[in-house]
């Protein structure tokens, strides 16, 4: 046999799998994914050489008949040795660590099968100062506000300037693919933390402060995830879930959601006259 | 029963008052021996409260979508257990380890203030009894870290929450009284010649350990005390919603709780390096570069606590700054391993269970650094932050550090505190079922985090393979249990049909086995002048030349430079 059989091909990666943190849904989860293995084949190396060390101290000086130890105290130029061997594997890791960091903190550009990131204006739909965004600018950017024990999900599209009639969704975030999605992480109560581990890591939401992370998918599909800070009794019911689908897909998701809420929110407000008038007429009592 | 050879020398106590044996004696004692027993029993009887919860967690966890315990209990019970294992276990054992034996080995009647001694311990049990009392009412239920918002009254309206805030007050009063103590007797009271460079390196850990205590332990007492006004008496340090701010909790938590680290291992670094050299008949290999790098990890302790926080909103260059402090850490913690090795190497090394819990401690506490490092990487720390990564991480550097060098302290200072032996066979299987329970339980919490499972939820959803490992680690945590349970049955059976240890059954080489098991009130009659670092290797050897080689049992033998101190 000169060729690997079909079942072991596919253990090879499902056994990698299982000692590598989660990725493939975005860039920057991946470059974690890579950053974590360049670290872990270093910890292998580190962690089977002092083990068996160990292990053959105890074998080899185990007390015999006529053993005698040796009467050593230290060895200066070994021990200065091991200090300097040990900090240059460190720093090798840390200069590593700030190589890989912009492929991972920093947003890349929407591909060109992405949405169509300008508003009616031609103006970038968003643009901040005091975060990152694509090269380019362009991004879609949610806002995501962690609350016990659900997300909330507002998209851009605000018919007033103070944010009101954005439309919004819970629990499932909807995005286009081949987009660069930012997400602005804020908290309306407790500490919790957004986490889709395909999608990248984790980001606290902390009430009065502004969290950022992004993500780019291509592959439609729905990615899963929870919040990973104790947030009180629900926390394990705290799901979070991003479905990807394709840019025209998510402009018809994204319209009739808006309409969904218009009729939700005239309804309300039908009902609210409603109550409104009934109290006046002495139906119902006054709260 | 296993036979030990006569020991030599032989001390006789003449000046010694009797010690009383009523009851009420336990309540008046200024002893640090008796003080130290009533640590170590106390601590223990945390232990295995702390426990207990552990595996009331785990049997949640052992199958998908358990409803054996409620969300809400669930939350007390690893509250209860993270609090109870650093709070009431951990750090107390190493002070009550250290009351019994730091006078014993710098050659001191007693500690410097005896009476200040009892203080800390009777604080240190108010604050147990406290905090547990919560069980009948509230138990708090936000995580031994009590992230505000969360903690707040708001959001944890129960009294549980408050008896958090008091045990943290007084078992840190308590640790920071004997902290002083510490300090103040090694710095005072040594034996005559037992220069810093002679001082035994348990010793150079409890210093080291007092240090951090005396400096950490007021700013979690502020905290806490921050929180505690927030939640009463309408101030708003910590609230959003009025110009108070929820990272400042964090910053303030992880400055105490990243010390606190080192605070629970370094004396278990301690007391590996005291009994290494003992089973392998060698003197510790880099005696100063062991001391100094504990101390370096101490004041690098300092600097790292934001490690605990690359998640939060923090910035670029905070991160940048502590992610570099924690790389260098791991340096000095290296050095260590490495020179413990070395030790080893060329000894002649005796595989009795003190040995056995060390070097079981060594290739634990070397996958607990491995794992650090992944977390110091902060990308990675990014992904596995906050999910059982981490949860396996601590328990490697925690309990496969630092329980597991109490256990060896348990099987090599039980002789000096009891003058029985415990039996070898009954602490080897107690070792090799909890290396291999420990190993069961925890192994598998990496794979757990890196496919996704966060720490503190209740209840999982049956996808991938996260029943499977979670019931491979509920298996495992029982075998360990019932390790720890062969070890109490070895320690109450010993008591009364341990063999007799007699002064010096290892042949050790500090000054604690220069004295009768257990030792008098007033440890020793005659205080040796110190020549080394290993004192009782110079005495065996002056006695041996002395009487030619024959010892002689029961006789009062006065070595070389023994200088009559007053009692």
């Amino acid at each position: 046999m000169n060729r690997i059989p079909p079942a072991l091909g596919h253990l090879i990666p499902t056994t990698l799998a299982f000692f590598t943190p989660q990725s493939g849904g975005s860039p920057n989860a991946n470059s974690i994914d890579s950053l974590y293995k360049v670290v872990l084949y270093v910890a292998l190396v580190i962690f089977v050489l002092v083990e068996a060390a160990l292990a053959y101290a105890l074998w080899r000086f185990r007390a015999r008949k006529g053993a005698v130890a040796a009467q050593i105290r230290g060895n200066t130029r070994l021990e200065i040795g091991w200090t300097l061997g040990a900090a240059v594997i460190l720093l090798a890791l840390a200069i590593l660590t700030f190589v890989k960091l912009g492929s991972i903190q920093d947003p890349v550009n929407s591909g060109p099968e992405g949405a169509n990131l300008t508003s009616d204006s031609g103006a970038p739909l968003y643009a901040s100062a005091d975060r990152k965004l694509p090269p380019n600018g362009k991004s879609l950017e949610i806002k995501v506000v962690g609350r016990q024990f659900v997300w909330e999900y507002v998209y851009p599209g605000a018919n007033e300037p103070d944010g009101l009639g954005a439309p919004y969704s819970y629990e499932q975030m909807v995005v286009p693919t081949d987009t660069t999605v930012t997400l602005d992480i804020v908290s309306a109560d407790v500490v919790h933390s957004w986490w889709i581990p395909q999608l990248g890591g984790k980001f606290q939401a902390v009430p009065g402060y502004h969290n950022y992370t992004w993500f780019k998918i291509e592959k439609p599909g729905v990615y899963r995830g929870q919040c990973a800070l104790i947030c009180g009794r629900g926390h394990a019911r705290m799901i979070a879930s991003v479905k990807a689908v394709p840019p025209a897909q998510f402009e018809a998701w994204l319209a009739n959601q808006k309409q969904l809420i218009a009729e939700a929110n005239a309804a309300a407000q039908a009902s609210r006259a409603k109550l409104k008038g009934q109290i006046g007429a002495g139906q119902v009592e006054n709260p | 029963m296993a036979t030990y050879a006569a020991p030599v020398p032989q001390i006789v106590t003449s000046r010694a008052e009797p010690q009383s044996r009523r009851w009420t004696s336990w309540i008046t004692t200024t002893d640090h021996k008796r003080i130290g027993i009533m640590y170590m029993v106390t601590t223990f009887v945390f232990f295995l409260l702390g426990g207990t919860e552990a595996l009331m967690i785990r049997l949640q966890l052992g199958l998908p979508e358990n409803t054996l315990v409620s969300p809400q209990i669930y939350n007390q019970l690893f509250t209860m257990h993270g609090t109870t294992m650093v709070f009431l276990f951990v750090v107390p054992m190493m002070a009550g380890l250290a009351n019994y034996f730091l006078p014993l080995m710098i050659g001191a009647r007693d500690m410097a203030y005896p009476r200040l001694n009892a203080l800390s311990y009777w604080l240190l049990l108010a604050g147990g009894l406290v905090f547990y009392a919560s069980i009948f009412w509230n138990p708090p239920e936000a995580g031994w870290t009590s992230y505000v918002p969360l903690s707040n009254a708001t959001f944890s309206p129960g009294g549980g929450q408050d008896a958090w805030i008091y045990l943290v007050h007084l078992t840190g009063l308590s640790s920071i009284l004997g902290a002083i103590n510490f300090y103040a007797t090694v710095a005072n009271m040594r034996a005559r010649g037992m220069s810093w460079g002679r001082l035994p390196l348990f010793i150079w850990a409890i210093l080291t350990y007092s240090i951090l205590i005396i400096v950490a332990m007021p700013v979690i007492a502020g905290a806490v005390t921050m929180l505690l006004t927030d939640r009463h008496f309408g101030t708003h340090f910590f609230d959003p919603n009025n110009g108070g701010s929820a990272i400042l909790w964090q910053h303030l938590f992880w400055f105490f709780g990243h010390p606190e680290v080192y605070i629970m291992v370094l004396p278990g670094f301690g007391i590996v390096s005291e009994i290494l050299p003992v089973f392998a008949r060698k003197p510790i290999f880099g005696y100063k570069a062991i001391a100094a790098s504990t101390v370096a990890i101490a004041f690098l302790g300092f600097l790292t606590w934001a490690h605990h926080m690359f998640t939060a909103p923090i910035p670029l260059a905070v991160v940048v700054f502590v992610a570099m402090s924690s790389f260098l850490i791991a340096v000095p913690t290296g050095v260590k391993i490495f020179n413990w090795i070395a030790t080893l190497w060329e000894g002649t090394v005796e595989f009795k269970t003190p040995l056995l819990y060390c070097a079981g401690f060594i290739s634990l506490f070397l996958i607990g650094g491995i794992s650090g490092v992944f977390l110091a990487v902060f990308p990675v720390d990014w992904q596995v932050n906050e999910t059982y990564f981490v949860v396996a991480h601590i328990h490697f550097v925690l309990m496969g550090g630092a329980v597991f060098t109490i256990f060896a302290a348990i099987y090599y200072w039980f002789p000096k505190m009891s003058g029985r032996m415990l039996s070898e066979s009954l602490g080897k299987l107690s070792f090799w079922l909890m290396f291999v329970g420990f190993l069961g339980t925890f192994l598998i919490q990496h794979v757990l985090g890196l496919d996704g499972m966060p720490r503190r939820i209740y209840e999982y959803p049956n996808i991938g393979n996260w029943a499977l490992y979670n019931l491979i680690s509920t298996v495992g945590s029982f075998v360990l249990a019932a390790g720890i349970l062969v070890t109490i049955v070895n320690v109450v059976r010993s008591l009364k049909h341990g063999a007799i240890a007699g002064p010096d059954p290892w042949k050790a080489n500090t000054l604690e086995w220069f004295t009768t098991s257990p030792p008098p009130a007033n440890n020793f009659d005659v205080i040796p002048v110190v020549r080394s670092a290993e004192p009782m290797k110079d005495i065996r050897r002056e006695i041996e030349r002395r009487t030619s080689g024959v010892p002689a049992p029961g006789v009062a033998t006065v070595p070389a430079g023994a200088t009559q101190v007053g009692v």
